[in-house]
């Protein structure tokens, strides 16, 4: 059932609950951490409206750096404006930033310790009829390798607000993905949201699902459906996949004996590995990973690749009775 | 502003102590760079005994110039210098490159008091230095930022969009200095992919470029303040350096980029620089 504490919204399983991208939570986000912070400045390389970075330069067009098609110079410039007491937020599509310019992002940002936030906007398969060359499916992969890093994943528009006030306050190099399509809003001012600290949205102690991005609606849906049957679900917004919540997800793997997990991003790498590789040391469960299996996307509509590559509540549903059928074993 | 014959000759002096620390560093290592860091040595020099205005005390002095080294492969005269200006003990340069020193083989920033960066992929030090400057003009500071970088790391797609980008934002609180010694790992730099005419494309980009001799301190420190006076642009020096310089079997051969000397090879290199060629009968035999 849901856990009242999560504050979700109340309109959670109604047909027309509103819908809004994550980028946009983000843009709003910006504007008050820049309002928080004269700091903090913003630096895109030529994607200021699809990213939402407009707004904070529309308020401060000081604090806007235009850096151009120029990923790699985007990773580095900021680094050298963190050096110099700046909190630079940069932004692009995720397939290009953190995915262009990882070296650089590897050794002047982490490795050098600098507090870059790095914004990567039309991650995952529902980015639709671009195609494959800008669905990011294995940027958090790439940047949870990465020591010092923050990796953060937002359900909603609303978490993505938080998130990017909470990174603009942090001396770690941090990353925050984003959608390009709607998602329903889940949670509301009141959802709890704390960096590394996954939130408990549904209650259950049959089988734990542990999800990130648009994943966290279908899960809950999936949930509900399973509920029908008695089956008593956990549903886990597991929005920080670096540092991993080790407590809140072992907790779930000994009470639940079951786990799967669910991601808009390759099985390998993501925040399915993320939480196999603590499980599997600690305290293994059977597990299933929800993602994409090893292939790049394709064009079409979001709703239509989200069904061909099995990003599903039916496929989490079907993730779900093998886990059990195998925990039974 | 001209400086005088005197303080020249300590520069000098200064610079051929930072070279034989070089090759007793590279030799106990055992590994590392041997050109680039000869070939810098007086550029190293004078930057931070006369150019630089810092405090070795107070490395995080907020008012500090800066300087970047992009090209961090060349960091033992790096170390050396900062030892030898006081950030710390020049003992501590025989820990280069090995288990838990702080002088680790390519720059790490937060482990040694003075670096600015951590460096040693190429191509991103201008980029940062840049991003130094544009927070420098920002908030109104009076600092400078020094970028100094390799020839062969202008291959890199990086650099030239650092170039670009600093022509577009007139970066005036900028000086880079390319250290033109005409040799990458793998061979000449005009053969592997030639760059010239260098100060030509600067000057496409919106810079301002001087070029020098990069073993005459006269003309390094002149440069150096001659950048400070140029209005609204950034300014690129070219400085015309023989890689492994004070070593003669090391000059112009690209073969000692990226190796160090060995004993026999070392001992030979400290006699030259303590006799300047020969020259003079070494205290030291």
């Amino acid at each position: 059932m849901i856990n009242s504490n999560a504050n979700l919204n109340p309109k959670l399983f109604d047909k027309d609950i509103e819908q809004v991208p994550s980028r946009n939570g983000y843009g709003e986000g910006l504007v008050a951490a820049g309002e928080e912070n004269p700091n903090v400045v913003a630096l895109c390389a030529d994607l200021t409206e699809s990213t939402r970075t407009q707004a904070f330069k529309d308020k401060f067009p000081e604090r806007f750096i235009e850096m151009g098609v120029a990923e790699q110079n985007l990773a580095t410039v900021a680094s050298g404006m963190a050096a110099a007491g700046k909190v630079p937020f940069i932004t692009s599509y995720a397939m290009f930033s953190p995915g262009r310019n990882w070296e650089q992002t590897r050794t002047t940002i982490c490795y050098n310790d600098q507090p870059v936030k790095i914004i990567g906007s039309h991650a995952g398969i529902s980015v639709g009829p671009d195609g494959a060359t800008h669905q990011a499916l294995e940027d958090m992969a790439i940047t949870r390798v990465l020591p010092n890093m923050v990796v953060i994943c937002p359900c909603d528009a609303i978490e993505a607000k938080k998130a990017t006030l909470a990174i603009a306050k942090t001396k770690e190099p941090s990353y925050i993905r984003l959608s390009r399509e709607k998602v329903p809003v889940i949670t509301t001012e009141n959802t709890p949201f704390e960096i590394g600290k996954a939130e408990v949205f549904n209650d259950g102690k049959d089988v734990a699902i542990i999800a990130c991005g648009q994943m966290v609606y279908r899960s809950l849906l999936a949930a509900k459906k399973l509920e029908e049957s008695k089956i008593s679900v956990r549903v886990i917004n597991c929005h920080t996949i670096k540092p991993l919540d080790n407590t809140t997800i072992l907790k779930a793997a000994e009470d639940c004996g079951a786990i799967v997990t669910a991601e808009e991003h390759q099985v390998n790498g993501g925040l399915g590995s993320a939480v196999a590789e603590l499980v599997s040391q600690h305290f293994p469960v059977p597990m299933k990973i929800i993602g994409v299996e090893d292939r790049f996307g394709e064009s079409g509509e979001p709703n239509e690749l989200l069904e061909k590559f099995g990003l599903t509540k039916d496929a989490i549903i079907k993730a779900v009775t093998s886990v059990l059928r195998m925990k039974e074993k | 502003m001209s400086i005088f014959d005197q303080d020249i000759h300590k520069l000098e002096e200064k610079a051929v102590l930072i070279r034989e620390d070089i090759i007793k560093m590279l030799l106990e290592a055992g590994s590392g760079h041997s050109a680039g860091p000869l070939g810098m040595a007086d550029i190293f020099t004078a930057l931070y005994f006369n150019v630089l205005n810092h405090d070795p005390t107070k490395p995080d002095w907020e008012d500090r110039d800066r300087l970047v080294l992009s090209n961090g492969h060349i960091c033992p005269v790096l170390y050396a210098t900062l030892a030898h200006a006081g950030y710390f003990p020049v003992s501590e340069l025989k820990t280069l490159r090995k288990l838990g020193t702080r002088l680790q083989g390519h720059p790490h920033r937060s482990t040694l008091p003075g670096l600015e960066t951590t460096s040693g992929p190429l191509g991103s030090g201008l980029s940062q230095a840049c991003g130094m400057a544009l927070a420098g003009l920002m908030d109104k500071k009076k600092w400078w930022v020094y970028c100094l970088t390799s020839d062969g790391e202008h291959d890199a797609g990086n650099t030239w969009e650092a170039i670009m980008w600093a022509g577009k934002n007139k970066l005036n609180n900028l000086t880079v200095i390319i250290d033109r010694n005409n040799i990458q790992i793998d061979g000449f730099t005009e053969n592997i992919m030639p760059l010239e005419p260098l100060k030509q494309k600067y000057e496409a980009f919106g810079w301002h470029v001087l070029e020098i001799d990069g073993h005459n301190f006269e003309e390094i420190i002149d440069s150096c303040n001659k950048a400070k006076t140029i209005f609204n642009q950034p300014v690129c020096i070219i400085a015309h350096t023989i890689p492994g310089k004070g070593v003669d079997f090391m000059e112009k051969d690209y073969k000692w980029h990226g190796i160090p000397p060995d004993e026999k090879q070392a001992k030979q290199a400290l006699h030259e620089l303590r006799t300047l060629q020969g020259k003079i009968r070494s205290e030291h035999e």
